[in-house]
């Protein structure tokens, strides 16, 4: 029986070895819907899915509606600018409002940590954590892991090192705890200001030398660095950040010749990452993103109640 | 009225005294304590008594007095009147409550100080002694008229959350205050370090949450502590959270500097993985912290750094904790269940009976200056019973106060306020 009892998918912490396992199955037997010509399937017919993004979002958002379209969902989008939280309504009272109409899941993006598990406790609808705050991505790290996979061949013993602002980052979080949690070892660098206290109780390794980090990784994960950190004092200037973190192509192939890029995206080409290296035959940045579409699939498809089994007929 | 209270066991540390007394109240005073051996010779006889209370087992104590408790009146009454909040005071078994200024408007005005009183005084129930702002409108920018707010029956000074951030002004208020041996009450905490919305550290990680170190509050004990060192004037740190705060004012009270310091239970009794499933009625300000400071103030309090008990008391209407955490107000209620979290140290074997009193009611009052309450003839009948072995659980529902903020619904307690006297009055 390979049926998916989870109501929610609210963080990696809380999806088992087991269950990540099948919604990775289950993402790469739907991958193909999206390769044929007619790319729709009649699967869910009937069920409806809000998408609720209280946060500016291109790729994630674009990623759901694809997902949901090509399994035949009905789909309805809230944005924070056109909902009435703008007129003051309460989230709660927002959700509860949706509530009433029904729909099956609510993918929901939040600016603040924990606003998808706060409307999970009040909602009878499944929730997808979409991002929340600094929190989590858990549909980020599944279609990461599904890429890692794809590319390495397994993720137990696999060497993953994420370099960036890690204190900001719920990719890294999620990241961190996903990856560990099916047998990778997690490196994470950057200067001190951007690694949070307490992050190797997630189980990551901490360096602060990008040579460290980079040299006997199998995917290095570069993640975007956020100009308006610098208010707070995070980082002195994107050219500081850029000269001592940035990766550029010689300086990837000086210190490992095999490791795959990924980057959870947007990219700022020429701080984090040189487009050399984003546009290099080792990125999988653009895998990451077709992927993603599959996970979603797989994840729509499973919290309505589908079987892996059910499909691959 | 006149009562009789038999077979309880007097614990009284302003007298050293923990045996048993039957004790005689007339009107407001307490006519006599007598110990039981010599009850052939009332003050007055069983005729004449129109209450008896059997505290079989029970303790009396002189009457609670929580020096931290924020009321809402006037400004924010839908979470708090002074009205429920006294009546919330009075079930914890509280006969005295310091009101602080962050009010609508903030009480800055005499007039301000005299109505939270008079109000309290209508009612006949629990005192309320108001603490008035530092600086008009808590804007940290000049100093309150605090001759005048004294007169008015103000008790302290403080501008509680909105701490004075202008080390000049801070050592002006001090120095002013100490003119009149006036207390000033500081909330430290350093508001640029302090913009995260729980505890940093590893639970604060995990969340996704901006973390408060534990250094945005002792970098203010210090300096406050120094201001002290260098004006005389009497501070009292208000609720300790930290290790390094305990630290800083141990070596404070070693230097013999006038500084004295409370804490609240939720600090002795909850750490920051409270706050892990993203519960609002584990959010509040200073924040939960870790095991270690935990530890820290549970010692502070055992060895006499924490002089006070106080419980922090800081309602909030279900529509400002029912968000998501970062959009939650600060705060919990507690003057329902400071006397059974703060028995636990008792339990614990941190505090004896005695020392538990003089957190309670004697210190708070030393440093308050307000008239020490003794179980004594002659004394105000402000008594307080507490029955240390009852358990029970927890029912917010049940509570007196408007609000309802509080992690610890449906916890098991040991030890129960059965009986709160104020001025020779039953109040509960």
């Amino acid at each position: 029986m390979n049926r998916f009892h989870k109501k929610h998918i609210l963080d990696m912490a809380s999806l088992s070895v087991d269950e990540i396992e099948l919604i990775l199955n289950t993402a790469t037997a739907l991958k193909e819907i999206s390769e044929r010509p007619i790319k729709k399937v009649p699967t869910l017919r009937g069920k409806s899915i809000v998408h609720f993004f209280h946060e500016p979002s291109t790729r994630t958002r674009t990623s759901f509606e694809i997902a949901a379209k090509r399994m035949s969902a009905d789909t309805f989008s809230i944005s924070a600018s056109t909902s009435s939280m703008t007129k003051g309504e309460t989230l709660l009272d927002t959700v509860t409002n949706l509530q009433a109409m029904n729909p099956d899941i609510i993918v929901m993006r939040h600016s603040v940590s924990g606003a998808p598990h706060f409307v999970a406790k009040h909602l009878n609808a499944s929730v997808i954590n979409a991002g929340d705050g600094m929190h989590a991505h858990p549909t980020q790290c599944l279609l990461d892991l599904m890429t890692a996979k794809e590319a390495v061949g397994k993720i137990k013993g696999l060497k993953l090192s994420i370099i960036g602002d890690i204190f900001h980052s719920r990719v890294a979080r999620s990241n961190i705890v996903g990856f560990v949690k099916m047998g990778a070892t997690v490196t994470v660098a950057g200067p001190c200001t951007m690694i949070p206290p307490g992050i190797d109780s997630l189980g990551a390794q901490v360096t602060h030398s990008l040579e460290e980090a980079i040299s006997g990784a199998d995917i290095i994960m570069t993640l975007r660095i956020q100009k308006e950190r610098q208010n707070n004092f995070f980082f002195p200037s994107e050219r500081e950040y850029a000269s001592l973190f940035g990766l550029s192509y010689d300086r990837l192939k000086a210190m490992n010749k095999n490791a795959f890029i990924m980057h959870p995206g947007p990219i700022n080409r020429g701080v984090e990452l040189s487009s050399d290296v984003a546009d290099c035959p080792e990125s999988l940045i653009l895998k990451q993103v077709a992927n993603g579409v599959a996970i979603r699939m797989a994840l729509i498809y499973l919290l309505m109640g589908g079987t892996r089994d059910a499909h691959s007929n | 009225m006149r009562i009789r209270i038999e077979n309880g066991t007097v614990v009284d540390p302003s007298q050293n005294l923990d045996a048993k007394r039957t004790i005689y109240i007339d009107g407001k005073k307490i006519k006599d304590v007598l110990e039981p051996e010599d009850i052939s010779n009332p003050p007055f006889s069983a005729d004449e008594t129109d209450y008896v209370y059997n505290a079989e087992g029970q303790i009396i104590c002189p009457g609670f007095l929580d020096m931290h408790v924020h009321f809402r009146d006037p400004g924010q009454e839908y979470k708090e009147t002074i009205e429920t909040g006294c009546k919330a005071a009075a079930h914890g078994g509280f006969t005295d409550v310091c009101c602080m200024p962050n009010t609508v408007p903030v009480n800055d005005q005499p007039e301000i100080t005299k109505y939270m009183i008079e109000k309290a005084r209508a009612l006949g129930g629990t005192r309320v002694h108001p603490v008035a702002t530092i600086s008009p409108g808590s804007n940290g920018k000049a100093l309150t008229e605090m001759g005048l707010l004294l007169q008015a029956g103000a008790c302290a000074f403080s501008d509680d959350g909105y701490p004075v951030t202008d080390a000049q002004l801070m050592r002006r208020a001090m120095e002013y205050a100490r003119s009149f041996d006036a207390l000033i009450i500081s909330h430290c905490e350093e508001m640029r370090l302090a913009s995260g919305v729980m505890n940093e550290g590893i639970i604060s990680t995990r969340m996704g949450l901006a973390g408060i170190p534990n250094a945005a509050e002792s970098i203010m004990v210090m300096r406050d502590i120094a201001l002290c060192e260098l004006t005389g004037a009497r501070l009292h740190i208000a609720h300790v959270s930290t290790a390094q705060s305990v630290e800083a004012i141990r070596r404070a009270k070693e230097k013999g500097l006038p500084v004295t310091a409370e804490t609240a239970p939720h600090y002795f009794t909850l750490t920051d993985s409270a706050v892990l499933e993203y519960d609002t009625n584990a959010k509040m300000n200073p924040p939960l912290r870790s095991e270690k400071d935990r530890e820290a103030i549970r010692k502070g309090l055992a060895d006499g750094v924490i002089d006070a008990i106080a419980t922090d008391h800081a309602p909030h209407a279900e529509l400002e904790k029912k968000v998501p955490f970062d959009l939650a107000a600060n705060g919990i209620i507690g003057l329902e269940t400071s006397v059974s979290l703060s028995m636990s140290l008792v339990h614990d074997g941190i505090l004896t009976f005695s020392q538990f009193v003089e957190k309670m009611s004697l210190n708070p009052s030393k440093i308050l200056k307000i008239t020490p309450k003794m179980v004594a003839s002659g004394q105000a009948a402000d008594i307080t019973i507490i029955d240390p072995s009852k358990a029970y659980s927890v029912s917010s529902k049940s509570f007196q106060s408007k609000s309802r903020n509080t992690p610890f619904d449906g916890w098991s307690c040991r030890g129960k306020v059965m009986r709160t006297i104020a001025d020779g009055k039953i109040i509960y």
